[in-house]
């Protein structure tokens, strides 16, 4: 006798990736539920998006740039283009809370469905991947703000910043950033399950990070014989690049373009894995 | 012999106790560090038997063991069991909610959970949304669910309040709602876990008709849990009897639960209380219940006219007064039965232990199973009384010869039978 389906005590090795087609209806709902809910009964509504990156480059404007005087430019050839300060500190603030909030409600899949994952089955991989996509919306409402105030400062003249053939990798950029954010967030939320304080250890980690990517600084202020180590933060290559791509000015190195890449890569397999591991009996513990 | 579309093999759970969090990095490391050098883990709990002793944080226990279990297509299985008898963790893993320890479970066709209605429901949507959503956590697809949609909605009832948000439903259009949807799903095999149990009763005859419709018709699986008996009689043609995590009877539906209902019977006919813990704190604690006990009894079962005799080791723990002792009994699923309280008759110091034993003569009392509740009071006037202890007791059976009795339906007819009126 055949069975369609067998349930063992080892979990299997591949991934099911099959599974996310045969669901997909479910994904778009999860991701439909999470706009709804959001911005219903809210005053603000999606304005909610905009303040925060807002205020965060006021205040990296303010203390990095005007009181540091930390640079703005990403390579040290490129110093005698402008580019307004609050333009750059504002695409680095974007880019970087679309990964670290991917993080962050990743890594709380288990802890924020664990009543749901309690009484259903549905593939599990679906809840993290539909909260990786609703924090599209509101990247793309700040994107928006991003592009209004590009637009006023590139026509009201006096910079020197203008797009570049790098905005074709666009869509790959924000591809990355937010597979990047499932991968960490993944590996994340399957240790917390079993170490719970971990997820302490993760706001800070992610504090870290920031200062260790250049979104409140200028590339150039890394001493480049540092690359070969600096680079191995993925965020770093996807963050120069969109600069990139809207200033006409920058950085740009293949090779630690694919190495990021290759860490991306590496990161989601892992968290894939782990995830994997835990989520068949993370019930019993959580 | 009809096609197999089940089949547990050799499955068996296991769980560690109170293990919220699990392990600690360092007990991991500790473990860990131990199977390197080859020495036995320091973390593991030895030398103790899990029966007749309280379990502790940490300790594993089996929740299933050796499950076979083979259900053919088109059957409708009840769960029946004593609460902890491991029949939810069964549908948990045929749910893939959590990962069997061992054994193989297989199935064919796709599974509609119903372990609770309305999972993945969310407030702020409407009942529309909801079905969409909730159908696709059950596996359908948007075109499915489109399909569907006029007959779910029909079929809840709820078809004038189906565009507003279901945070402003009742709780019970909401649960009418929820298990619509399930209903409805094409799943070869559906689970339930005493989700009939809600809504109204015209809506629960519904969905029982439902449930059997669609397993004559469409040959569909059902697979349902529940403390309810006349439900699984209704409903199962075959039943399984579960305890501490084995099947102790597999059989016809009425042959399964006489087998429940007459292997059901608590031995114990005592209680030790000294080393459990209070769940709920009382207003006052000036009396602690030590012991209860049936004197005299080597099993909890009344025949007839037979008083029922309880014996109380108590001690004071503050100079008392007039303390009163009320005794509750109730049903196996809860529902109170009756209460008889006993007025103002306990006095003592401080520190001292006293032991009374209470006669009662409950002739009115039908055949059945009784569970009861004792508790300490002092009796205010015009008021429910200042609570000093309440404990879970004993639980016996009341059994009787005569004739009348054994044809009572207590599910009709009540728990107690008054006496004949005198004509006049």
């Amino acid at each position: 006798m055949k069975y369609e389906t067998v349930i063992t005590p080892k979990h299997g090795t591949q991934l099911n990736l099959r599974d996310l087609v045969r669901y997909r209806d479910l994904i778009f709902l999860f991701v439909k539920r999470d706009f709804v809910v959001a911005y219903k009964q809210t005053i603000l509504g999606p304005l909610w998006a905009i303040i925060q990156p807002l205020l965060t480059t006021i205040v990296f404007n303010v203390i990095f740039g005007n009181l540091a005087k930390l640079t703005t430019s990403d390579s040290a050839a490129a110093q005698q283009i402008l580019i307004p300060g609050f333009l750059f500190y504002l695409a680095g603030t974007i880019c970087w809370s679309l990964f670290s909030q991917t993080v962050t409600k990743t890594a709380n899949t288990f802890l924020a469905n664990s009543r749901i994952f309690g009484k259903v089955y549905f593939p599990r991989l679906i809840m993290p991947v539909s909260t990786a996509l609703s924090n599209l919306i509101p990247f793309v409402i700040r994107f928006v703000m991003f592009l209004g105030f590009y637009l006023y400062f590139a026509l009201s003249g006096g910079y020197g910043i203008h797009v570049s053939g790098y905005l074709l990798l666009l869509p790959l950029l924000l591809l990355q950033l937010i597979l990047m954010g499932m991968a960490f967030g993944l590996i994340v939320a399957s240790v917390t399950t079993k170490y719970r304080d971990l997820i302490h250890l993760m706001e800070f980690g992610m504090q870290l990070w920031l200062y260790g990517t250049p979104v409140a600084y200028g590339l150039s202020m890394i001493p480049e014989r540092f690359y070969p180590l600096y680079m191995f933060n993925p965020v770093t290559m996807v963050i120069v690049i969109f600069r990139y791509a809207f200033f006409g000015v920058g950085y740009f190195h293949i090779g630690y373009y694919c190495l990021s890449w290759l860490i991306t890569l590496l990161a989601l397999l892992l968290g894939l894995k782990l995830f994997r591991k835990v989520e068949r009996s993370f019930m019993d513990t959580i | 012999m009809g096609e197999s579309i089940i089949r547990f093999e050799n499955v068996s759970k296991q769980y560690r106790l109170g293990m919220i969090g699990s392990t600690t990095l360092r007990e991991d490391l500790q473990r860990l560090g131990a199977r390197m050098r080859h020495q036995e883990d320091p973390t593991k709990k030895i030398g103790r038997s899990q029966l007749n002793q309280s379990l502790k944080i940490g300790d594993t226990f089996w929740a299933l063991q050796d499950i076979n279990l083979d259900i053919e297509k088109g059957e409708t299985l009840g769960i029946i069991g004593r609460n902890g008898a491991g029949k939810s963790t069964l549908l948990k893993l045929l749910c893939r909610i959590t990962a069997p320890t061992a054994g193989t479970i297989s199935y064919n066709g796709r599974i509609a959970s119903m372990l609770e209605v309305g999972t993945g429901f969310h407030g702020e949507l409407t009942g529309r949304e909801n079905i969409y959503l909730n159908g696709a956590i059950l596996g359908m697809s948007r075109r499915e669910v489109a399909s569907k949609i006029d007959d779910i909605i029909e079929f809840s009832e709820c078809g004038q309040f189906i565009d507003t948000p279901v945070k402003r439903y009742s709780s019970g259009m909401y649960v009418k709602l929820a298990f619509s949807v399930a209903a409805f799903l094409d799943a070869e095999i559906m689970i339930m876990d005493e989700v009939l149990a809600v809504g109204d009763v015209a809506f629960h005859k519904k969905c029982i008709s439902r449930m059997k419709e669609l397993a004559k018709q469409e040959h569909r699986t059902v697979l349902y849990v529940s403390h309810l008996l006349p439900t699984v009689s209704e409903l199962c043609n075959r039943c399984i009897v579960m305890d501490h995590g084995h099947i102790v009877y597999d059989g016809a539906t009425p042959d399964a639960i006489s087998h429940y209902l007459e292997n059901d019977v608590e031995t114990a006919t005592s209680i030790d209380y000294t080393d459990t813990v209070m769940k709920r704190k009382p207003w006052r604690h000036a009396v602690q219940l030590l012991r209860a006990s049936f004197p005299g009894k080597n099993n909890a079962i009344f025949h007839d006219e037979e008083p029922i005799r309880i014996r109380l080791d108590f001690k004071y723990l503050e100079d008392s007064e007039g303390i009163s002792f009320r005794l509750d009994l109730r049903a196996p699923d809860g529902r109170p039965i009756a209460t008889s309280l006993k007025e103002r008759f306990l006095s003592g110091k401080s520190g001292q232990e006293a032991s009374i034993v209470l006669e009662y003569d409950l002739p009115e009392l039908t055949q059945g199973r009784y569970q009861t509740v004792f508790t300490f009071l002092y009796s205010v006037e015009g008021n429910a009384g200042i609570g000093l202890e309440s404990r879970e007791g004993l639980s016996f059976e009341k059994k009787y010869s005569s004739l009348i009795d054994p044809r009572w339906d207590s599910s009709k007819l009540g728990n107690i039978r008054l006496a004949p009126p005198k004509v006049v």
